[in-house]
């Protein structure tokens, strides 16, 4: 069986305007929406309380809040978690005076109205914590970018790895701005998603610059833009086939992994989804603009010496 | 040309057998288990431990399915939960306070997986076997304040006592200013405090009529009083958790002022943070020695009986000399006159004035230092008093070695000068959550696995089912590598690993597209498997190490359960490197590599 048996190269690099338009323009809406809506960030970074209770019957989600406001508890999100069985209350830091032991004082309020309330998880982050996180993940991400870049340069040139880090850094950015915008809670697994996805699709662009290379030394005569579609249109079954792959364990986590690496697969999904269009249409064009050549990787010294011979 | 020298065959063979081996533990499952671990350093984990073991369940007719020995204690493996607590409750019963008994899980795995290979199930993080996390934050300032606070007052008495007048002394931040009323007296006070109070460094400056003198703590013993009060509060804690009676419980520092407190399987987290965050207090009183006792006995009218260290009874009078609050440091040390480790005390001004008349009055006698917890008293200890003990200065020693005398300055500071503790961080896992997680964590990676690998199949025939069982031994050797390394596996570890396979593939569809690619140029089979590896392998390599890159920033930076994610991921790649180049190599060599006229393969 084969899906791409593509007999002409596409000429990949003559859209160069409308694919670099059309990142530039989804770029600038994620962080358009990055800027007015901002991040929903989780309790692991801005502090406070998660609680996951069950009930043995369906829960009252309405008498839930009531208790908790009966105890000073107002501003307190509950919701359903998963089933409606299960109690999903969160209470921000600014209303908790009691620290860590606001989860035993939570618990034993529910439970005077229905002994059968189970604790299944507490999670508590003072403020301390959160700024560390945040730190902490920013940090992170510079040091990943900077190997990145740091590994293609040596490998490759500069401009490989510049080309490299920003089609990905676009694809991160794009991520965050799908958060922004749905304001899906952004914690810390999500947080080790983004940076995975970078080491993941910058794989992508790995693959593509090999070629490129590969394809500098044998195609002597051709123009720059068409050994570039070239290299693409050879790697594309590739590519597709690497993340159609990736992409189904990434769903079985998305659909059977629980609340918990939901938006953890749903990172994922979303950065190898804009990885594959990036690393193809937004690393490559930007190659070509930085003005990469055959003497990149081969010595001028080199050809010379080849034409002297008859 | 595509053929392996048989030693590579043997290496790769002897590489995926030990990964057989140190994944089979996981098979087996754990059952729920009991660890008795004695309390007291005078008693130890051994045989005749074990038999006592072995004897109180038979009597009360509950039948263990092993119990084994090792370094630190005694372990029996039940088949349901409801012997394992009534095996608790027994043992506790017979064993009494000198031991701790635990419930832990017990690995179900062959005896010689552990004996032979030291092979053990993977070790499951808090949010998949359930448990609590606690981080807690020293505070260190108050420490620090209180060390100020404690010393402001000594500079009273030390100026007093050397009749150098001042007007007043006083704490600002982490500044104490001494006021003189002339330069005369600053500077002998200066040379006065400066010989008394080594961790302090003194300037002067003038301010209308007075002359001040600030003293600030030196560098060094603010890092010193820092140190302390972590190695205290983590002594303290593990004190502590040994009460709740936790198997494998992890105390750690973490950072200049954090300690993280690891509980697995503990439910009750309100009593965790009620014996977690309880003070003990201290209290210095005289021991009764005219009177006897015996183990039986009632204490006499105005005495207590304690218990010291060691076991053996004290009768103790009830009036308190001193409590913890005069103790202003407690350490470790060494008599000055015959070199035998000591402890040495200071104590506030106060507190000084009170010791010098007990000791006065009771020479010849003993005293007992007692710490209590929870309404429950301990001796720390009950030197005998040698003379009137004056200027706040003492010293305990004889009879005890090092580690005693670090052990007994803890145990005093534990009691003296708890530095508060706050929890900035809690993280709860019910046991039914943590099940379900490991559950879901399973199920993906399974389903997930399988589509992959009808795909492969489907699409590549023979060479994609060559890459579907090397990404099995890419699963089998990665799970071997984190039982073997007994890294910690957590939810996002689990999705570690179902990402890891997912990605892992990558490198087998490069090779299997590079193959077809060649073949379709015409080049003969055998020709196409080889250079099809040969020129996939640089990018495989390129590919995986930005990866890997990812992988170790995120372990650098991350936390907890991220750490977890980042150690799968970054073992992943290299097995996945292994697997997918020399485990999909070795089997496409033995299929095809042999026949000298190969003119189709099955690649679809």
């Amino acid at each position: 069986m084969e899906f791409f048996r593509i007999k002409k190269d596409i000429p990949f690099m003559s859209y160069g305007k409308v694919t670099t338009s059309i990142s530039l323009v989804t770029f600038l809406l994620a962080v358009f929406f990055l800027a007015t809506k901002g991040l929903n960030f989780g309790v692991d970074f801005t502090g406070g309380t998660v609680m996951e209770v069950h009930y043995a019957q369906p829960a009252d989600i309405n008498k839930v809040r009531e208790q908790l406001a009966s105890v000073g508890l107002k501003d307190s999100l509950v919701q359903n978690f998963g089933t409606s069985h299960d109690v999903l209350i969160q209470v921000p830091l600014k209303q908790n005076t009691m620290g860590a032991k606001l989860s035993d004082h939570v618990v034993e309020t529910l439970r005077q109205q229905d002994a059968s309330v189970e604790l299944r998880r507490v999670e508590f982050v003072g403020p301390q914590v959160g700024k560390d996180l945040v730190e902490n993940g920013a940090m992170a991400l510079l040091l990943v970018s900077l190997g990145i870049v740091g590994y293609l340069w040596i490998r490759f040139e500069w401009k490989f790895g510049l080309a490299a880090i920003i089609a990905n850094l676009h694809d991160v950015v794009i991520i965050l701005g799908f958060f922004a915008f749905f304001q899906w809670e952004f914690s810390l697994s999500v947080l080790a998603a983004v940076l995975a996805v970078l080491g993941y699709s910058v794989n992508e662009s790995v693959v593509v610059f090999d070629r490129i290379r590969e394809n500098f030394r044998k195609m002597r005569k051709t123009e720059v833009a068409e050994i570039i579609d070239n290299a693409i249109t050879r790697t594309m079954s590739r590519t597709i086939i690497t993340h159609a792959s990736t992409q189904m364990m990434v769903t079985a986590m998305l659909f059977l992994g629980g609340e918990t690496l939901h938006y953890f697969a749903l990172a994922l999904t979303i950065g190898i989804l804009f990885s594959i269009y990036s690393s193809v249409l937004v690393a490559s064009p930007l190659l070509m603009m930085f003005g990469v050549s055959r003497e990149d990787f081969i010595k001028p010294e080199k050809t010379e010496a080849e034409e002297v011979l008859p | 040309m595509n053929q392996y020298p048989l030693w590579k065959y043997l290496l790769i063979l002897l590489s995926l057998l030990l990964g057989l081996v140190y994944t089979l533990p996981n098979f087996y499952g754990e059952s729920p288990a009991v660890q008795v671990l004695p309390l007291r350093s005078s008693l130890k984990a051994d045989t005749a431990l074990l038999a006592r073991v072995d004897e109180v369940l038979k009597s009360a007719q509950l039948a263990p399915e092993v119990v084994s020995l090792d370094a630190t204690s005694v372990k029996a493996r039940f088949a349901d939960t409801d012997t394992q607590l009534k095996a608790k409750d027994v043992l506790q019963a017979q064993l009494g306070e000198d031991y701790m008994v635990a419930l832990n899980l017990l690995s179900r795995s062959p005896q010689w997986l552990p004996d032979y290979f030291n092979a053990l199930p993977m070790y499951l993080g808090l949010d998949l076997r359930g448990g609590v996390h606690f981080l807690m934050q020293v505070d260190m300032k108050g420490s620090l304040d209180k060390a100020l606070e404690s010393s402001s007052g000594d500079i009273r008495s030390t100026l007093r006592e050397a009749n150098i007048a001042y007007s007043g002394v006083s704490r600002d931040g982490s500044i104490v200013t001494t006021k003189f009323r002339d330069a005369d007296a600053r500077s002998k006070g200066e040379e006065e405090l400066k010989q008394r109070f080594a961790g302090l460094e003194f300037n002067s400056s003038e301010s209308g009529s007075d002359f001040l003198l600030h003293g600030r703590l030196k560098q060094q013993e603010q890092l010193r009083i820092q140190e302390a009060a972590i190695q205290q509060n983590l002594t303290t804690l593990r004190n502590r958790v040994n009460e709740l009676g936790v198997a494998e419980p992890v105390i750690q520092q973490q950072g200049a002022d954090r300690i993280v407190v690891q509980l697995p399987g503990v439910q009750d987290t309100a009593r965790a943070k009620e014996i977690l965050g309880r003070t003990a207090t201290l209290e210095v009183r005289l021991v009764d020695d005219e009177r006897q006792i015996g183990s039986g006995s009632v204490a006499p009218f105005g005495t207590e009986i304690f218990k010291d260290s060691d076991g053996s009874l004290l009768l103790v009078k009830k009036s308190v000399i001193l409590t913890g609050d005069s103790i202003d440091d407690a350490q470790p040390g060494f008599d000055s006159r015959n070199n035998e480790p000591a402890v040495h005390i200071n104590l506030d001004a106060k507190g000084a004035r009170k010791f010098k008349d007990a000791t006065r009055e009771n020479v010849g006698k003993r005293m007992a230092i007692i710490l209590f917890e929870k309404g429950r008293g301990e001796v720390v200890t009950a030197p005998v008093i040698r003379e009137e003990i004056g200027g706040g200065r003492v010293q305990i020693s004889g009879r005890m070695n090092t580690v005693e005398a670090n052990d007994t300055a803890l145990l005093l500071r534990a009691g003296a000068l708890a530095t508060p503790m706050e929890i900035i961080e809690e993280r709860t896992i019910g046991p039914s959550l943590g099940a379900d997680n490991i559950k879901r964590g399973f199920d993906s990676t399974k389903i997930g696995f399988i589509a992959i690998a009808i795909f492969m199949i489907v699409y590549y025939l023979m060479f994609g089912t060559v890459s579907v069982l090397a990404l099995g031994a890419n699963l089998l050797l990665l799970v071997a590598l984190l039982s073997m390394m007994q890294a910690t596996l957590t939810l996002p570890g689990m999705a570690g690993i179902a990402l890891t396979l997912g990605m892992a593939i990558d490198a087998n569809v490069l090779i299997n597209e590079r193959i077809r690619e060649e073949l379709r140029n015409g080049v003969p089979p055998q020709m196409a498997i080889h250079t099809g590896y040969e020129n996939a392998f640089a990018t495989i390599l390129d590919s995986n190490i930005t990866t890997l890159i990812a992988g170790i920033a995120l372990f650098m930076f991350g936390s907890g359960p991220i750490k977890g994610f980042a150690v799968v991921l970054c073992l992943g790649i290299l097995t996945s490197m292994f697997s997918a180049v020399m485990v999909s190599r070795m089997l496409v060599n033995l299929i095809y590599g042999r026949k000298t006229r190969l003119n189709k393969v099955a690649i679809g």
